[in-house]
């Protein structure tokens, strides 16, 4: 075999495997092979293989009259048309071509694929046949070129906009048919998102348009009843007989069999709501969403269903008193998914009042009588905030707490009731008859206790009412005996707790305990913090009078309000403006995890320009966002549940790091209140800064008022601290 | 909306993807199986959720048959809008191809991609009425000769028409409208046979064989439904405390598209251009306190533990239902201890099955004349009775009850008439009418 003929056959490609095969199916002179090759080239596509090679083969099968085969190699063509740029071009002809078929199905099916096939050279062909086809009679394929508008402008938006597309978009938004309309704004929609341009403005939301769009709401599938719906939200109006007219034409879409239509319109209500001046209306209006609110609950999909409950959570927070009636709608189901289980939890109990509340509380303990663990956490949980929301129920759920401690037993509810049961204390300090109540069943289980959060409730308690455990010395000094091996949140709460009792209990009783305590934190313990909070505490004892002593180490702590997470207000607010997206499932503004486009190309132009000036205002927006993000949340992607929380305690160790650079001194308070005093007193410190804007200095110093006069994590060192001062 | 939409198998392994828009790479969902992998072993349990937001990407998805069907999208997206179209997804298919597995995937995907093409165009939902679709989305296509019209795959009409849920020139030699009113009933019953949770899922179903353009015009009876103004006495009075409310009791109503909502909501009419076929016309929900203070079906169940490694399921049933009525095909499902062996049953009527593999048994009355009450004896062996308080207390799951009672509305609901009117066709037709009640998918009985 000569040379030439070898480099011949390797360039024709193997003659053997699935490849070839293929290859000469495509090119075979009989119809159905060539058609039964493309469906197996599409096949292998399909299951990841690269078939790009044989795009010029595939390529040669595009003019056809079958149109399976033509959607198969259009399809072939959108998946590699960014690997054969060049020989798109020759599809261009039959795709023009098709755009001028008599059948309506082939005109929109090649308009559609013209659009798909993102290559920069396309954009030059298409033109002609998108002017064509956004004027053809046919609706189908003017709502097809009506989307193919946003795609070109995702290809190249200065061609678009320079030919005048936009413009013919924006006409079509008054076509006579509703498909057409619903199509037009989507694609603008689109369009706005992927603008850059701040001059351009893509759609424009008159008063007209309002009213176009709510003449033809109930024409529209429902896809595009939620474009239309989403666009009825972002209008801004503050004329009363608009929005009396919206929001009378969006109840009816209420009844909608599709939830997203529902959701939707509760969103578009809730947004135009605040014009109406009359309170008795707005009742009236906000009435009628409740039982649509219910029904995202009954959807048969169980995601669906978790969505629901997602932004119903956001809504009862704006608006509590909405869903008072519906409690039962929200009881657990047996087949539920266990996600869904949890989050029913959330909603009721914040739906508990004093009517159903004893209806909640049997409930909440079939609940915790179940198997998943997670549940039998939450309900747990749920049991005490209910006693803590509602201050005729305490007795109640502490018995019930005890019962199940007697009934089922075991690690997990033990530990978790200890918690709760600490934390209803921490609501109604002093109180003798449920300090009675609770103590008993605390000190039976103490060897049970584990987790480090029930350990430090246990401990705290011991701090606090001292007379009323039995053995008291022995219990503190069997905590005592391990002191080392605790992590270094209980060893604070320990020497607290000790110093607190010495305090308390009159005489020298328990002196031999305290002077053992102080010597092996500030000896033998290796942690920063516990070490210097006992020379504080040390030095307090040695020096300064008696009175002064009790005035830091004994000061009251305000009870706490409730373990019921809430939103800050200014999250409540984009919340609600973002009902039913992404954010409403997160509970976090878009902001915080998306990115916007617009943000992306700042940085871009930031890097390669070297700019001064956008540096400035890279730096700018930076430091906007940071604001932000602390102002905002501390956005940590694993506890979503928790969030709240998050929130909470890392505006709360911020503004204690603030602090702590402010006065100098070891970081005690910050990791202290994070760790040992749980969400509770995380909660506590949130209802403490929910008021002043924690973002200047201004704020911070306000804090630090605050602080001062009421600071109340659990174990008592932060006000210790700050009263030194 | 979505960018990019896959089916996945229940490993996350992609089955087939279709790219909507080009702005997230295409091997970005080979992550998916990892991000669910971490989902599913975080350390707490119940973290599950049908999202995930990974480095500015949201994966949503929902979970079918051993299936996952995800939708990738970077923006803040209605994603209630995307799961309810991944669920129309769903449904299609299923339609299609009569159930969707990892199979019936690979064996259609031609059809899919097709489906897909046509249901949704740059992440936009376009349209997902499966009996259009079916009139375009053929699986045995028509030979296009060119510029013979007839022979023509044409968009139908009926897609982008105000009325696009209905093809023109239907016909019937015979119009008849054949209407279900099915109400199923969940019910949480307590062991000692107290209703906790009670409510009414309630369908109108409409099987239209019609001609033409029909317009029908459904009336139901007002009592305890709706309060038009010359309603009767009863239903006024029960609502005059909350007349501004418009009286209406049965609680989310839902209307299938074809229902000319803004007419409802001003004149309490419900009128309809039906879609030809089968479909539910509307689905309404009744928080049932009011009608069902009792169990229809009422179940009491002891168990007893027996020394020597047995227990002993004393069951009894009672049909709380009037004499006339029966409930027909009555299953009493009682969960037993996992390990439990050799079963012996004493029924005083029907049969009683054991099925292992789900660890229960299955008591099955054909018919149950109302009023009536019968018992079981059941025995099953254990291999170590170690604590009858432990083998009592894991056995949490409750019983499950079902049932169906014909010619009976629990909730008293009737349809007073359903005119039909074609006005081109002018025809006579029939409607038919007939109603059930049954237990719906949650209708138990707590054992403890």
């Amino acid at each position: 075999m000569s040379l030439e003929k070898r480099i011949r056959n390797f360039l024709k490609g193997p003659k053997k495997g699935e490849t070839f095969e293929l290859k000469s199916g495509l090119v075979s002179q009989y119809k159905g092979e060539r058609k039964d090759a493309i469906q197996r080239v599409i096949q292998a596509m399909t299951v990841g293989k690269d078939v790009s090679a044989l795009f010029p083969d595939v390529l040669k099968n595009i003019a056809t009259y079958d149109l399976e085969q033509k959607k198969l190699v259009y399809l072939y063509l959108m998946n590699y048309a960014k690997t054969h740029p060049e020989l798109c071009i020759l599809a261009v002809n039959t795709f023009v071509q098709d755009t001028e078929d008599p059948n309506p199905l082939i005109r929109a099916l090649a308009i559609r694929t013209m659009g798909c096939i993102r290559v920069s050279k396309m954009v030059d062909y298409m033109e002609i046949p998108l002017l064509r086809t956004l004027k053809d009679d046919n609706p189908y394929v003017r709502k097809t070129a009506a989307i193919c508008v946003a795609k070109l402008f995702d290809l190249n938006p200065e061609m678009c906009v320079e030919f005048g597309f936009l413009d013919l978009l924006k006409a079509l938004l008054k076509d006579p048919n509703p498909m057409v309309i619903a199509n037009s704004l989507n694609a603008l929609y689109e369009i706005k998102d992927m603008n850059k341009d701040p001059n351009l403005d893509v759609l424009p939301i008159t008063q007209d348009l309002i009213k176009n769009l709510l003449t033809c709401l109930n024409e529209c599938t429902e896809w595009g009843r939620i474009s239309i719906l989403t666009t009825l939200t972002d209008y801004h109006t503050s004329n009363v007989e608009e929005v009396n007219h919206i929001i009378e034409r969006v109840i009816p879409q209420l009844q909608h069999v599709n939830p997203s239509v529902v959701l939707s319109s509760i969103k578009t209500i809730i947004h135009h709501l605040d014009v109406i001046p009359s309170q008795a209306q707005r009742s009236t209006i906000l009435k009628k969403l409740s039982s649509p609110l219910v029904s995202l609950v009954s959807s048969s999909i169980p995601e669906a269903q978790y969505v629901g409950l997602k932004n119903i959570r956001i809504i009862l927070e704006k608006y509590p008193q909405i869903l008072s009636k519906e409690l039962r709608v929200f009881f657990i189901r047996y087949s539920d998914p266990l996600y869904l289980k949890l989050e029913k939890l959330e909603i009721m109990i914040r739906l508990c009042n004093e009517h159903n509340s004893s209806l909640l509380l049997s409930e909440l303990k079939e609940y915790a009588m179940e198997f998943e663990p997670a549940l039998v956490l939450k309900s747990i949980r749920s049991i005490g905030s209910v006693g803590i929301n509602l201050i005729s129920c305490v007795v109640k759920s502490i018995n019930l707490l005890g019962d199940l401690i007697d009934q089922r037993g075991g690690d997990l509810i033990i530990n978790e009731a200890v918690i709760v049961l600490t934390n209803i204390l921490r609501r109604y300090p002093g109180k003798n008859d449920l300090i009675t109540l609770v103590i008993p069943i605390i000190s039976n289980h103490i060897q049970e206790l584990e987790k480090s959060e029930a350990l430090s409730g246990y401990i705290w308690l011991l701090g606090e009412y001292p007379k009323y455990f039995s053995g008291l010395k022995e219990k503190l000094s069997s905590l005592l005996e391990g002191f080392l091996e605790y992590e270094s949140s209980l060893q604070l709460n320990i020497l607290t707790t000790i110093v607190k009792v010495n305090l308390k209990v009159p005489g020298q009783a328990y002196s031999g305990l305290l002077q053992k305590v102080l010597e092996l934190t500030t000896k033998e313990c290796e942690n920063a913090d516990v070490r210097d909070k006992a020379y504080l505490y040390w030095r307090l004892l040695s020096s300064s009078s008696d009175d002064s002593q009790q005035k830091v180490i004994l000061s009251k702590l305000p009870p706490i309000k409730s373990t019921v997470s809430s939103f800050n207000p200014n999250v409540l607010e984009i919340l609600i403006q973002e009902l039913s997206t992404m954010s409403s499932v997160f509970h976090k503004p878009a902001f915080t995890f998306i990115e916007s486009p617009k943000a992306t190309e700042k940085k871009r132009a930031g890097s390669s320009a070297r700019n001064i000036e956008d540096l400035k205002n890279l730096a700018k927006q930076e430091i906007i966002n940071n604001v932000k993000n602390e102002n905002l949340l501390d956005f940590d992607d694993d506890d979503d549940d928790n969030d709240q929380n998050g929130e909470s305690q890392g505006g709360s160790s911020n503004l204690l790091d603030e602090l702590n650079d402010l006065f100098n001194t070891p970081t005690v308070p910050g990791g202290q209140s994070s760790q040992g005093s749980g969400s509770s007193s995380a909660n506590d410190i949130l209802s403490l800064f929910n008021a002043p804007n924690p973002t200047s200095v201004n704020g911070v110093s306000q804090g630090v008022g605050s602080m001062n006069l009421n600071s109340q994590p659990k174990n008592n060192t932060n006000s210790d601290i700050l009263d030194l001062f | 909306m979505a960018s990019q939409i896959h089916f996945l198998d229940i490993k996350g392994k992609p089955l087939l993807s279709r790219d909507y828009k080009g702005d997230i790479p295409s091997n970005t969902i080979d992550k998916f199986p990892l991000l669910l992998l971490e989902l599913e072993n975080s350390h707490e349990d119940g973290d599950y959720k049908p999202f995930i937001n990974s480095q500015g990407i949201n994966y949503i998805y929902i979970n079918h048959n051993n299936l996952y069907l995800c939708a990738l999208s970077r923006k803040n997206e209605n994603i209630m809008a995307i799961i309810i179209f991944l669920s129309k997804l769903i449904e299609v298919l299923t339609q299609y191809f009569k159930s969707l597995e990892e199979e019936s995937i690979r064996d259609n995907f031609v059809v899919i991609y097709e489906l897909l093409d046509e249901m949704m165009d740059f992440g936009v939902p376009q349209t997902t009425d499966t009996k259009i679709l079916k009139e375009y989305i053929t699986q045995d296509y028509y030979k296009l000769v060119k510029k013979s019209a007839d022979h023509l795959v044409q968009p139908p009409q009926a897609v982008t028409n105000a009325v696009s849920w209905r093809k023109d020139g239907i016909h019937y030699k015979k119009n008849e409208a054949f209407l279900d009113v099915v109400e199923s009933i969940n019910m949480l019953i307590n062991a000692s046979g107290q209703v906790l949770n009670s409510e009414i899922l309630g369908e109108v179903k409409v099987k239209s064989h019609l001609s033409g353009m029909p317009d029908l015009r459904l009336g139901l009876n007002d009592k305890g439904i709706f309060t038009s103004p010359n309603a009767d006495e009863e239903a006024g009075s029960s609502s005059a405390g909350q007349t501004n409310n418009k009286g209406i009791e049965m609680e989310d109503i839902k209307f299938h598209q074809c229902v000319r909502l803004s007419k409802f909501e001003n004149e309490r009419i419900i009128t309809f251009i039906p879609p030809d076929g089968e479909f539910t016309v509307m689905s309404y929900r009744l928080s049932a306190a009011q009608f069902l203070m009792k169990p229809l079906i009422l179940v009491q169940c002891k168990t007893k533990v027996h020394k020597h490694s047995r227990i002993e399921i004393l069951c009894s049933v009672k049909a709380q239902i009037k004499k006339k009525s029966t409930a027909n095909n009555v299953e009493v499902i009682i969960p037993i201890p996992e390990d439990a062996d050799t079963p012996k049953f004493t029924p005083e009527y029907g049969t009683v099955k054991w099925i292992p593999e789900k660890s229960h048994i299955v008591w099955k009355l054909k018919t149950f004349p109302g009023g009536k009450q019968f018992h079981m004896r059941a025995e099953l062996g254990l291999p170590a009775v170690t604590d009858p308080e432990e083998i009592l207390s894991s056995n949490k799951k409750p019983i499950k009850v079902n049932f169906s009672i014909p010619y009976f509305t629990t909730s008293g609901i009737q349809v007073r008439y359903l005119r039909i009117n074609e006005p081109k066709l002018q025809y006579q037709s029939y409607p038919w009418v007939r109603y059930i009640t049954q237990s719906g998918d949650d209708y138990t009985v707590r054992t403890k």
